[in-house]
C-alpha cells in the first residue's frame, strides 16, 4: 500500500514538473508581453531597441503564407498519393523519406537553403528564399496529416463514386478530398504554427530588416518576430526586453490558438 | 457444363494502367524524396574541400580556430586556407552528446509519471485539459523556450538549484557551481530545456500505447490480486516498452538538432569541455548558426565549407537516430494524429 501511495504520488509530481514549467512559461509570456502592448507596437516599426514590432509582424505573415502557397499543393498532393496510390513500395519509400525530411535539424535545412538560394541563386537575404524554406520543412508534416485524415474515407465512398462512372480525378478532389477537408485544413493550419514559430531557419534566409516589406520577393531581406525574441532579449534595455516578449505574445497566441482550436474542434468526442 | 478456361484470376498478374492523374500525383509526392538528396547532394558537395582538409582531425581535435584573417591565405595540405586555421568540432560534439543524453535522463522517469498519471490517475472529466497541457508543451516554439530560459531558468540555477546541488554533492568537483562562471548559462540550462521539449513527445506516445492495453490483461492481473499501480508498473509497462523505447529515441532525435533555446541558454562555449554541470557548452546546432556571421570573414571560404561540413553529419547522425526510432516502432508515425 504505502509503495502504491508514493508511486501514484510520484506520477503526479512528475506531471507537475512538465505543466507548472508550461503554466510558468505562458504566465510569464503574458504579462510581460502584454505590458508591453500599445497602439504604437502595431503601426510604427522597430527603431533601434525602441519603437513598434509593425515591420516583424507584416513579415511574418509574408513569410508564414508564402510557405503555405508552395507547401500546401505540394503536401497535399503528396498526401493524396499516399493515401490513394501509395500501398505499395514507392508509397513506403516516400513515407520514409518524408519523416526523414521531418527529423532533419531545421538549422541544417537552413543552412542548405543559404548556400543555395542566398548565394546560389544570388537571390540575398530574401522573403522568397525563407517561404521556400520554411514550406521545405513543413511539406513532410502536411502530406502526412493529410494521407491519415483521407484514409478515414470510407472505401464504399469512393466506390459509389467509381460505380456512377465518375473520372479518377473527380473521385480524388470531389469525393475523398472533400471528405477529408477538416483534416487537410487541420494539417494546413499546423503548418501555419510551425512556420509563425519558426527562427533558425530564417536566419540565414530571410535576413532581418527594420523596415516594413515593400513588396519585393528577392534582394530584399525581411524581419520576423522570433527574431526579435532571438535577439532584443540579448540587448541590456527595458525597451528591448518589452519587444522581445510583446513578440514573444504575439507568437504564442497564434501558435496556442491554432492548436487549441483545432484539437477542440477535432477531438473525438467520447 | 464445363467452366470457362479462363486461368483462375490469381494466375494472372493484373496489370493496372497508371492514368494520367496518378502520375502527376506521384511527381508532386516525388518531390519530397527528391528535396531531402538535393539538401544532403548540396551540403556534401559544397563540404566536399571541407571534409578533404580537415581529415579525422575535424572530430579529433576541439580547436575550432579560423587562423589569421588578415593575412595572405597560405597552402596547408594542399588547400589554401588562413595561417593557423583549424576546425575541430570535439567539443561541441561532446555538448551536443552531453547535454542530449542528460535531458534524456531528465525526461525519461518524467515522461513515464506523467503517462501513468494522465492514462490511470487522472480524473476521467479532467483527462482531456490535463493531457492537452502536456500537448501544448511540445508546440511552444523553440525561441520562447530560450527566452523562458534567459528570463525564468537561468537565474533559477545561478542562485537556487546552482547553490542546492553544491550543497549536497558539492565535494565532487563536477557539481560544484563554484567552479564554474555561476551564471547559470551552461549544460545543465540546456539539458533542463531539452528536457521539457522533449518529455512531452515521449509522455504522448507512452499515454497512447497505454490506453491501448487490452482490457482482459489488466482484468487479469487484478484478479491475481495486484493493486492498481501493480496493474500499471508490473503488468502494463512491460506491454508497452517497445513504443517507450521508440519514443524515447525519437525524442533524442529531437534534443541533438535543437538549435534556438540551446543557443539561446548554452552559454556558447568555444574550444573547452564542459568540466562541470553549470559550465557553459555549444551544440553543433547552435554552433552551426552563432558562428556562420564570423565564417563569413574568411576569404577562403573554407570556414563556411568546414560548417557545412558539420550540417552534414548532424544531418546523418539525427538521420540514424530517426531511422533506429522508426525500426523500433513499426508504423509510427512522426506526425501525431490530433
Amino acid at each position: 500500500m504505502i509503495v502504491s501511495a508514493v508511486g501514484w504520488g510520484l506520477c503526479g509530481f512528475a506531471f507537475l514538473l512538465v505543466a507548472v514549467p508550461l503554466l510558468d512559461l505562458v504566465l510569464t509570456v503574458v504579462i510581460k508581453g502584454a505590458a508591453a502592448f500599445s497602439i504604437k507596437l502595431f503601426t510604427t516599426s522597430s527603431n533601434g531597441v525602441k519603437g513598434g514590432l509593425l515591420a516583424a509582424i507584416v513579415g511574418t505573415t509574408v513569410l508564414s503564407l508564402g510557405s503555405l502557397v508552395f507547401a500546401v499543393p505540394i503536401g497535399v498532393g503528396a498526401g493524396l498519393y499516399l493515401s490513394e496510390y501509395g500501398q505499395n513500395r514507392l508509397g513506403s519509400v516516400v513515407r520514409f523519406l518524408s519523416d526523414t525530411l521531418t527529423g532533419m535539424p531545421s538549422v541544417v535545412l537552413g543552412y542548405f537553403s543559404y548556400i543555395t538560394m542566398v548565394i546560389g541563386f544570388g537571390w540575398q537575404f530574401s522573403a522568397l528564399a525563407g517561404s521556400i524554406t520554411l514550406a521545405i520543412m513543413i511539406v513532410p508534416y502536411l502530406a502526412r496529416i493529410t494521407e491519415l485524415s483521407l484514409q478515414r474515407v470510407p472505401v464504399a465512398m469512393r466506390e459509389a463514386a467509381f460505380a456512377l462512372g465518375a473520372q479518377e480525378r473527380t473521385v480524388a478532389f470531389r469525393v475523398v478530398l472533400s471528405a477529408g477537408l477538416p483534416g487537410v485544413i487541420t494539417g494546413v493550419l499546423l503548418g501555419l504554427a510551425i512556420s509563425v514559430g519558426e527562427t533558425a531557419p530564417l536566419i540565414y534566409t530571410a535576413g532581418w530588416s527594420n523596415y516594413v516589406w515593400n513588396g519585393k520577393f528577392i534582394h530584399q531581406p525581411i524581419g520576423y518576430l522570433t527574431y526579435v525574441i532571438w535577439t532584443f532579449i540579448d540587448q541590456p534595455y527595458k525597451s528591448a526586453h518589452a519587444l522581445a516578449f510583446a513578440a514573444a505574445l504575439l507568437v504564442m497566441l497564434v501558435v496556442l490558438a491554432i492548436n487549441i482550436g483545432v484539437r477542440l474542434v477535432l477531438r473525438p468526442k467520447v | 457444363m464445363s467452366l470457362p478456361d479462363d486461368p483462375p484470376a490469381s494466375a494472372v498478374p493484373i496489370k493496372r494502367k497508371r492514368s494520367r492523374f496518378e502520375l502527376g500525383l506521384t511527381g508532386i509526392a516525388l518531390l519530397i524524396p527528391i528535396a531531402l538528396f538535393v539538401i544532403v547532394l548540396f551540403l556534401g558537395q559544397y563540404a566536399w574541400q571541407a571534409i578533404g582538409f580537415n581529415g579525422i582531425r575535424f572530430i579529433g581535435t576541439i580547436d575550432w580556430s579560423l587562423g589569421n584573417l588578415y593575412m595572405n591565405p597560405v597552402v596547408t595540405r594542399g588547400y589554401s586556407v588562413p595561417l593557423g586555421a583549424n576546425y575541430g568540432i570535439l567539443a561541441f560534439i561532446v555538448g551536443t552528446l552531453f547535454s542530449s543524453f542528460l535531458a534524456l535522463l531528465f525526461a525519461l522517469p518524467v515522461a513515464v509519471g506523467t503517462a501513468i498519471f494522465l492514462a490511470e490517475a487522472a480524473p476521467e472529466r479532467l483527462r482531456p485539459a490535463l493531457s492537452l497541457l502536456v500537448e501544448l508543451v511540445a508546440v511552444v516554439p523553440s525561441v520562447v523556450f530560450g527566452l523562458w530560459g534567459i528570463y525564468v531558468l537561468a537565474p533559477l540555477i545561478s542562485h537556487y538549484i546552482g547553490p542546492g546541488i553544491t550543497a549536497v554533492l558539492g565535494f565532487i568537483p563536477f557539481f560544484n557551481i563554484h567552479n564554474s562562471t555561476g551564471s547559470g548559462f551552461g549544460l545543465l540550462a540546456a539539458a533542463i530545456v531539452l528536457a521539457l521539449m522533449i518529455t512531452p513527445i515521449i509522455a504522448t506516445t507512452l499515454y497512447d500505447a497505454l490506453r491501448q492495453v487490452p482490457r482482459e490483461l489488466r482484468e487479469s492481473a487484478v484478479a491475481l490480486g495486484a493493486t492498481r499501480f501493480e496493474v500499471v508498473t508490473k503488468t502494463m509497462l512491460p506491454t508497452v516498452r517497445v513504443t517507450l523505447v521508440g519514443g524515447v529515441v525519437l525524442g533524442l532525435g529531437r534534443a541533438l538538432g535543437e538549435t534556438m533555446a540551446v543557443l539561446m541558454v548554452s552559454g556558447g562555449a568555444l574550444n573547452y569541455l564542459p568540466k562541470t554541470l553549470f559550465t557553459p557548452i555549444s551544440t553543433m546546432a547552435a554552433f552551426i548558426l552563432s558562428q556562420l556571421d564570423s565564417a563569413l570573414g574568411d576569404p577562403t571560404n573554407m570556414a563556411v565549407k568546414s560548417l557545412a561540413e558539420i550540417a552534414l553529419v548532424l544531418f546523418l547522425i539525427t538521420l540514424a537516430v530517426n531511422a533506429l526510432a522508426r525500426v523500433i516502432v513499426r508504423g509510427a508515425t512522426f506526425v501525431r494524429n490530433v
